[in-house]
């Protein structure tokens, strides 16, 4: 299943709930103000790390650069544009979108 | 593949509206086909004709209209949601009796059924939303 | 593994409720969405999670807010052939609440089970 994530972590819980549902092998793509997640030396970098162990993460790049966060995305997370994350909604069987 | 896509904000105060035009886009873009755009909740707001954005800005009603007279895209404005939020077409206006119509070009006011008719035939439904 | 129905076979959709009632109109035109699709016969799932479990409390008493209250509607829902109401015990348990608490027989599940229920559906509908 694909995720999506659009909640920045740190006045949201959507992220924390959605990392609660997600299973091993899952994808998480965090959008709009979501990607203020996949950056480095954060609040929630430890949590979002060691949530890489069992999903794969990525952030949609137009919301990062719109935030200037684009030279804080810790490793592990990949950047995708429009077209990636239409790839990432075909590729699964569902997306499920944590608003 | 056979898109299903769902906004649930209205334009400009959310990113909903944007991040799903933005996707509808790419998608087509890709070759994908894309088999109904519902707005529901305060998205029905993304229909009507009568915004003014400033010129510097992007139209975000406007570019529905566009892209889907570019692409026959099949905009449905959830009825029920849009009687709340004072969304008309000009039978709308008619049958319930108000003195003006607002909805924008290229979109279309019909039931909730149109959503779950999406979600069964689109291979994905996507929902945009806060 | 879906159902069988008359015109095909029926998806999986699964309404996912996160918010409380009446703060936002969110939980009742959710609702207005299960009801107009249990006519079209799919395999039908609720899942309640977070601020979405207190849509089910009993005892909601609008009148002070001149609005609906619309819990009732969650017992008509087995009328629909919607049965499946799942709703997420950390949730209830944060909160202070049991399922003696609420309008309408649900199956109270962990996490988990909740994972394994949205990992199988086709179509997620979040509000």
């Amino acid at each position: 299943m694909l995720h999506t994530v659009n909640k920045s972590p740190f006045e949201h819980r959507a992220l924390e709930t959605c990392l609660k549902f997600a299973r091993q092998g899952a994808a998480v793509l965090l959008i709009e103000d979501g990607v203020y997640a996949a950056a480095r030396d954060t609040a929630v970098s430890k949590r979002v790390q060691e949530a890489l162990k069992t999903v794969s993460i990525y952030a949609l790049k137009p919301d990062v650069e719109a935030r200037g966060m684009q030279h804080r995305v810790m490793d592990g997370i990949r950047l995708v544009d429009y077209g990636g994350f239409v790839d990432l909604v075909a590729e699964h069987n569902a997306v499920q979108s944590w608003l | 593949m056979k898109f299903g896509i769902l906004v649930n904000e209205g334009p400009y105060t959310h990113e909903a509206s944007d991040t799903a035009y933005q996707f509808v886009r790419a998608a087509l873009a890709k070759g994908h086909e894309i088999y109904r755009v519902f707005f529901y909740h305060d998205g029905v707001n993304n229909g009507t004709r009568l915004t003014v954005p400033p010129q510097d800005e992007r139209n975000i009603v406007k570019r529905w209209s566009e892209l889907a007279a570019k692409h026959k895209l099949d905009l449905v404005v959830c009825i029920a949601a849009a009687q709340r939020r004072g969304l008309m077409d000009a039978a709308e206006a008619k049958r319930n009796g108000k003195d003006a119509d607002n909805l924008a070009p290229g979109f279309r006011i019909s039931g909730l059924g149109q959503l779950i008719e999406a979600g069964i035939q689109a291979d994905r439904l996507v929902v945009f939303g806060d | 593994m879906t159902e069988e129905n008359a015109g095909g076979v029926a998806k999986r959709f699964l309404y996912v409720n996160r918010r409380a009632p009446y703060g936002s109109i969110y939980a009742l035109e959710s609702l207005e969405v299960v009801l107009i699709g249990a006519a079209f016969e799919q395999d039908v799932s609720l899942a309640f999670l977070g601020d979405g479990v207190y849509q089910l409390t009993k005892g909601q008493d609008t009148k002070g807010l001149e609005m609906k209250n619309f819990s009732p509607t969650f017992r008509a829902l087995e009328d629909y052939d919607v049965t499946k109401l799942y709703v997420e015990a950390e949730a209830l348990q944060a909160r202070g609440l049991s399922e003696a608490d609420l309008v309408v027989p649900v199956e109270v599940v962990s996490a988990q089970r909740m994972a394994e229920i949205m990992e199988a559906q086709d179509v997620i509908l979040s509000f």
